[in-house]
């Protein structure tokens, strides 16, 4: 199997079996990218994985992963204007992040070209929602190619670039979760030779590059006009794809693009008529010329996507406003906007419009769901320990606070920690909000420490200056846990250590407590301290990720081996604390009600032996009791 | 038509291994591969799956419910949840047999399915349950070797030899425990 560094490191053409992610990736390389940057979000991280497997003085391109996805997009829009290809990569709602900027690019000369690769997820498979970012390719003007395959997520990454180059503009590239995660044969071409240099290039005789009230419509009139000049190669351009029924056209047509284009390609072939599907490869702005052909060539069309009615409302907008006589479907209920398009949905959603030719596949009856799995802490995990010590302390009808990262997790049975949840950083301010006028019902929020560096910090000097009454708890694994272990600023991996108590101290929190999140009792206590403060209180539960810390030990050691705990049967009282309510994976419980340690999954931390009433679990050395 | 194989376990089990190896092995046997992973929050111990199709009609990643040949599981009741979601009448579930107690399970909300109700339920869909076990494996990772090894000595994909699947777990581990893991392989390979 070909390396990651070898993938990207290839000088010639040359084909492999591969993921999508990674397929960008190498696309950035063959097209002489020079800078990247991202915040790392799914589906999108492996793409920086596959930038980063090769060893920094060797790269042609620049990588980081910044704090947030405004910086990361910031960054990039500025290499560009110095003449540097870029490119920058996020998950859907790292876009809310990175708006306020984004918003103003398409009126600047991007002179090195800019791609924003955006990774949206329809089924929430990874994501707090389903946003559909082809709102924001209207709102910005800034045009927007969708892939549906790994080979496409190159060939379009290098279209992108090339697009934006020309056109000194930005280019959205939107992929989605099973695009990002997709396996095929991608063809790969060489690596261009004698990339430009590093020399800056920024002029300012290129903008202006400063939007205000005089240049603002001189600027926008230059971002529309090149909106047009888009959209006009678009009605020429290869990325649209024609699945044409066997029997030559036909008086069936579907319009659709990205991944619901293949689902509504597998879904013609088991209809009983001939049907044409037009996938679009850009969805904005749209090749008007060619729509109007294929519609105008057919008694009546459907329209298919994902999420909301974006292809839909225009494409209708355009058929009036022609006055084309071809009959426009669309889906019908409002559930077909929720969730992730596959053949048999499509299928389904087509036989709504045309009942003789498709069939709405039957549900499937397979009887009683088994035992859902959903995801848990880790084995080990601090979060597990602080979630367990902090349940203990707090007050009756006190409101917890999650933010994103591992931790909320802890929403889920049996912690039920950190209960409402809306963005990064948003639990400082979401929970002072919770705290105004409200003298009865303690506020306690979480934060991860990776958020904290990405939007938490204003939110963090609000509390503080406002002195607002709650609890923050701020969650410090030392890393950005959930999407992969990428390095979080401030550890020492990238650049220097910013100890994190001493921030804290300088942005003027005034009680402060820092606890090693395993010591249980000494949280309990230090949480009940911050309660009784009035005022803005903050204690870091500290822990470092046992997922990354054990991985790392075992790639330094590989013959490592690891203790274990065990439940001594003699002493075990069936309290069941362990299991119920530490709830560690690694407990087992057997139908004649003992409980015992799997062996496959226990660390060896002993974070749990403190936890058992009955003082029944305990450690075994490496080695032993296997 | 593509021949669908629906991959699944708890996540942290490697099942993105188990699924390269089969896209390699595949690919070796002439097919054309497409397929895809889980990746994100699932990981932390959730329920994961990965999608192969094979043959060239299959244009989408993902195995539609309903429509696999076969199911292989690293896990019983990942094995039992991937069949009810995906198995198609005469496709056959073939899953390594081991425990890992999900939270409902563990506090006692819900019972975690024996080996015979496994059989039974899959065969209520008109399928074929087939469990593996090899004791005493020196790191669970290579549950993925045995059921690798136990798929290719059923034939249950068409092209997918002992040879194929052999070749391609080697590629894919490349120098990783890779004796141990063959050994592991020829093991639940001989023992059907
Ligand atoms: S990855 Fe790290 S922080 Fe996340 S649940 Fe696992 S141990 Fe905890
Ligand atoms: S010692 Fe084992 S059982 Fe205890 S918390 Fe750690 S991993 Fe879980």
């Amino acid at each position: 199997m070909i390396s990651l560094r070898e993938l990207m490191t290839k000088r010639d053409a040359f084909t492999g079996l591969t993921m999508g992610n990674y397929a960008l990736a190498r696309g950035m390389a063959e097209a002489g990218l020079r800078v990247a940057t991202s915040y790392p979000g799914s589906p999108t991280p492996e793409i920086g994985a596959a930038l980063l497997s090769v060893p920094e003085g060797e790269r042609p391109y620049y990588f980081e992963f910044s704090t947030n996805e405004k910086v990361a997009l910031e960054i990039a829009a500025g290499a560009s204007m110095n003449g540097h290809l870029s490119a920058c990569f996020f998950k859907s709602v790292g876009l809310n992040v990175a708006a306020d900027s984004l918003i103003q690019l398409a009126m600047m000369e991007l002179i090195g070209g800019l791609v924003v690769i955006l990774g949206d997820d329809p089924g929430a498979n990874s994501s707090q929602n389903e946003q559909d970012n082809r709102h924001f390719a209207r709102m910005s003007y800034i045009p927007m190619l969708e892939p549906a395959t790994p080979r496409e997520a190159r060939e379009m990454f290098l279209e992108a670039a090339s697009l934006s180059r020309r056109l000194r503009m930005p280019v959205f590239l939107r992929l989605t979760t099973h695009v990002c995660h997709a396996r095929e044969r991608v063809d790969f071409g060489p690596l261009p030779e004698g990339l430009p240099g590093w020399e800056p290039r920024f002029d300012p005789k290129n903008g202006p590059y400063v939007p205000v009230a005089s240049t603002v419509f001189p600027l926008k009139e230059k971002a529309l006009r090149k909106q047009d000049e888009f959209g006009r190669l678009m009605d020429v351009s290869a990325m649209n794809r024609l699945f044409p029924a066997a029997s030559g056209p036909a008086r069936l047509g579907i319009v659709s693009a990205g991944l619901p284009a293949l689902c509504a390609a597998e879904a013609v072939a088991g209809a009983a008529a001939p049907v044409d599907v037009l996938k679009l490869g850009c969805t904005w702005p749209l090749p008007a010329g060619k729509l109007c052909e294929f519609m105008s060539a057919r008694e009546e069309i459907f329209i298919l996507e994902d999420l909301d009615r974006v292809l839909e409302t225009e494409i209708k907008a355009l058929a009036f406003d022609r006055e084309l006589k071809c009959r426009i479907h669309s889906r019908r209920e409002r559930a077909d906007l929720m969730g992730e398009m596959t053949p048999p949905r499509a299928a389904a959603m087509l036989a709504s419009a045309w009942p003789d030719h498709f069939k709405a596949p039957p549900p499937r009856e397979a009887g009683e769901e088994p035992a859902a799995r959903l995801p848990q802490l880790c084995p080990g995990c601090g979060h597990r320990s602080a979630f367990h010590a902090i349940k203990r302390a707090l007050p009756p009808g006190a409101i917890t606070v999650a933010d994103i990262g591992c931790h909320s997790m802890g929403f889920m049975p049996p912690y039920e920690m950190g209960t409402v949840l809306l963005s990064m950083g948003h639990s400082v301010s979401t929970g002072a909000g919770l705290a105004l006028g409200n003298s009865s019902r303690k506020v306690v929020s979480f934060l991860g420490d990776s958020t904290f560096f990405h939007a938490a910090m204003p939110g963090i000097v609000n509390a503080v200056v406002q002195d607002s009454d709650m609890t923050l708890v701020l969650l410090e694994n030392g890393t950005t846990a959930m999407t992969g272990h990428q390095p979080r600023a401030g550890t020492g991996e990238i650049g220097d250590k910013i100890p994190l108590p001493r921030l804290l101290e300088a942005m003027g929190v005034k009680f402060m407590r820092d606890v090693e999140a395993y010591k249980q009792a000494e949280l309990s206590a230090a949480l009940k301290e911050a309660m009784d403060h009035k005022g803005f209180a903050l204690v870091v539960a500290r822990h470092p990720c046992m997922l990354k810390f054990m991985r790392e030990a075992k790639h330094k050691n590989p013959a490592l081996k690891t203790g274990r705990v065990a439940v001594d049967q003699s002493k075990c009282a069936r309290h069941y604390t362990c299991v119920a309510e530490f709830a560690c994976p690694s407990f087992v419980r057997h139908d004649d009600g003992s409980v015992t340690v799997h062996p496959e999954l226990c660390i060896g931390d002993g974070s749990c032996v403190q936890t058992c009433p009955a003082a029944a679990i305990v450690r075994e050395k490496p080695g032993e009791g296997k | 038509m593509a021949f669908n194989i629906y991959i699944c376990g708890v996540g942290g089990q490697g099942i993105g291994v188990l699924a390269a190896a089969l896209a390699a092995a595949a690919e070796a046997a002439g097919h054309s591969v497409r397929g895809c992973d889980t990746h994100g929050l699932a990981q932390r111990h959730g329920s994961v799956s990965s999608h192969l199709r094979l043959g060239g009609d299959a244009l989408t990643p993902r195995v539609p419910e309903g429509q696999a040949d076969v199911v292989l599981a690293l896990e019983r009741l990942e094995g039992l949840r991937g069949a009810l979601y995906a198995l198609k009448p005469g496709g056959t579930l073939l899953y390594y047999d081991t425990v890992y107690q999900p939270i409902t399970v563990r506090t006692g909300s819900r019972a975690y399915p024996a080996p015979g109700k496994v059989a039974a339920r899959v065969e209520e869909l008109g399928g074929k349950a087939v469990a593996v076990a090899v004791d005493g494996l020196a790191d669970p990772r290579m549950q993925n070797a045995a059921l690798l090894g136990r798929l290719a000595a059923l034939g249950l994909v068409p092209g997918l030899t002992r040879e194929v699947l052999r070749g391609a777990l080697a590629d894919t581990l490349g120098g990783r425990n890779l004796e141990a893991n063959l050994a592991v392989f020829d093991k639940a390979a001989g023992a059907a």
